[in-house]
């Protein structure tokens, strides 16, 4: 027999499963690589046409003749400063309570209506967390149309996140690891904080660096929360341009700025346009670029 | 020898499956109990509920009493002070994500030990009695986890040693070592009898008569019988309990 000659010749089978697993392997790679197009052809398209206006003074200089002439400083400050404020009112609650929810909830009905309530936040629709924005922060609670209402609407529609990529973080830790500590008498706030935490930062920090995508790109709930298209400030010394925004005026963020810039002003210079949508997009990766080396610095010291 | 730990009609619920149900013996002081029975008869579960770490797990219910030095521990406020008195080695080893100092000082530390002095002796003492000091000593500060399966158990044994207990609870200790490192632990345990009670969950039946003083055999999450160890195994009441002891059936 032929078989008994070679044993070690494919069968058909086999062939098939070496051509199928190549054409996979393939078919994958070309999706991974698609991927990349928009992402290099965006940010071309994007520099390409801004080129014209990006300089140290175009970042520098503010905004005048309705956004037509100037710079871009404005509300690239104050699209920080949103980020800054929602974070430090989002962080505490989402770690919290994400660090809540996977170590000490009890399975029962209320921890349910916490899941739930978390899930279903995530789906609202980011002109609803607006809405709700105008009605709880601005009209409700009194606070009027300004830098922290728009914070707090920024913070409420990114707590899901947080909570999220906090509960996957720290389930992600061997639960072997806590009871080795409990056995041992240590009390589980001690096992959260000596060895739960300092294992998972990296994933939670995950968290934190969507929500500040998400808090600088969004332009619906600021929209009616605080963004303005142009504001008023007193620009007279360097203190005054690093902190144009008391927590209680209304402020100009870049994502508000564009939308003004791009659809509601007739004239306007294409590459402003551009100029603005570049600020944005470049802020947004150098925050992210931040947070990933930090991220890898303590994924490395991750020991096991 | 006065009881150390007993067990009154203790009976425990995972949701709806019953776990233990009315388990009732005693363990005395200074002696090695051995427990040994098949996978799933409540072995482990006995041993979580002498340190109440049964609590942790969602959904447990514990009936009956449990007394520990003639206390209810299902009464205790302070479950901490338990559960340092109780030194426990689970079947897999797990070595803490920290140096190999740092795993054995970690007990310690959680009770307010900060002293470096006193820290180096406990650290040094427990590794030496787990048979791991001259293989580590000169690399403290390597991470625990990096040891090989056989090293990260008796580094769990070492801290399980480090709070000093009177009873150390060993659940399969020899399930991922090899038969030498087995018999230097073994060595070490029957030294430690006189200090501490020792409970010896085993699959290696032989391994229970050569270390016990009394074995309780479980099935099915109850416990068949219980008494001294030749008896069980030459005499045994219930002819299950030696057929299993014997090898015949597992």
């Amino acid at each position: 027999m032929e078989a008994a000659s070679n044993p070690f010749k494919p069968s058909a089978v086999e062939k098939r499963k070496t051509r199928v697993e190549s054409i996979v392997k393939w078919l994958m790679f070309g999706m991974a690589i698609l991927l990349i197009i928009p992402v290099f052809g965006i940010l071309f398209h994007l520099f390409h046409k801004a080129a014209p206006v990006l300089s140290w003074d175009y970042i520098w200089e503010s905004p005048t003749n309705r956004g037509k002439e100037g710079g871009i400083w404005l509300p690239l400050i104050g699209t920080f400063y949103l980020v800054l404020v929602s974070l430090v009112i989002v962080a505490p609650v989402g770690i919290l309570a994400g660090i809540y929810i996977n170590e000490y909830a009890p399975n029962n009905w209320f921890t349910r209506v916490i899941n739930m309530a978390v899930t279903s936040l995530a789906g609202v629709p980011s002109i609803v967390h607006a809405l709700f924005g105008v009605g709880a922060f601005v009209l409700t609670l009194n606070m009027g149309a300004c830098l922290l209402s728009a914070a707090c609407t920024i913070a409420v529609m990114t707590i899901p996140v947080i909570v999220t990529a906090t509960r996957e973080a720290l389930a992600a830790v061997p639960m072997a690891f806590r009871e080795a500590c409990w056995n041992m008498g240590a009390s589980k706030w001690q096992t959260i904080r000596t060895i739960v935490l300092p294992n998972s930062i990296s994933g939670i920090l995950t968290g934190v660096i969507l929500e500040i995508s998400r808090a600088a790109g969004e332009t619906a709930p600021i929209l009616f929360t605080g963004a303005a298209a142009s504001v008023a400030v007193r620009m007279n010394s360097l203190g005054d341009k690093l902190m144009p925004y008391e927590l209680d005026d209304r402020f100009m963020a870049l994502s508000y700025h564009l939308h003004v810039v791009a659809e509601k002003i007739h004239g306007m210079p294409e590459e402003m346009k551009y100029g603005t949508a570049a600020v944005l997009i470049a802020l947004i990766l150098l925050i992210n670029s931040f947070s990933i080396t930090l991220r890898i610095f303590l994924r490395s010291r991750k020991k096991w | 020898m006065s009881v150390h730990i007993e067990f009154n009609n203790v009976t425990v619920r995972y949701g709806q499956d019953i776990a233990l149900d009315d388990i009732d013996l005693e363990i005395k002081e200074k002696e090695v109990f051995s427990i040994v029975g098949p996978a799933n008869s409540g072995k482990t579960t006995f041993l979580k509920c002498i340190n109440r770490t049964i609590d942790l797990i969602t959904g447990t219910k514990v009936d009956g009493k449990i007394l520990v030095s003639g206390e209810d521990v299902n009464e205790m406020n302070n479950v901490y002070a338990l559960r340092r008195r109780i030194g426990m080695v689970f079947p897999l080893p797990v070595g803490l994500p920290m140096s190999i100092y740092d795993n054995v000082a970690y007990g310690p530390r959680r009770q307010g030990i900060s002293g470096k002095a006193e820290l180096d002796e406990i650290v040094e003492r427990c590794l030496k009695q787990s048979v791991l000091w001259d293989e580590v000593k000169d690399r403290l500060q390597m991470l625990g986890t990096k040891l090989s399966g056989g090293q990260q158990q008796r580094l769990t044994l070492a801290r399980a040693l480090s709070l000093d207990p009177e009873i150390l609870c060993l659940d399969e200790f020899s399930i991922a070592i090899d038969p030498v490192t087995t018999m230097k632990i073994e060595e070490v345990l029957s030294g430690l009898k006189d200090e501490m009670t020792i409970i010896l969950v085993t699959n290696l039946t032989q391994q229970a008569r050569r270390m016990a003083d009394h074995i309780a055999f479980f099935n099915a999450s109850e416990l068949v019988e219980w008494g001294e160890t030749e008896k069980l195994f030459e005499n045994p009441d219930k002819e299950i309990t030696g057929r299993y002891l014997n090898g015949e059936f597992g």
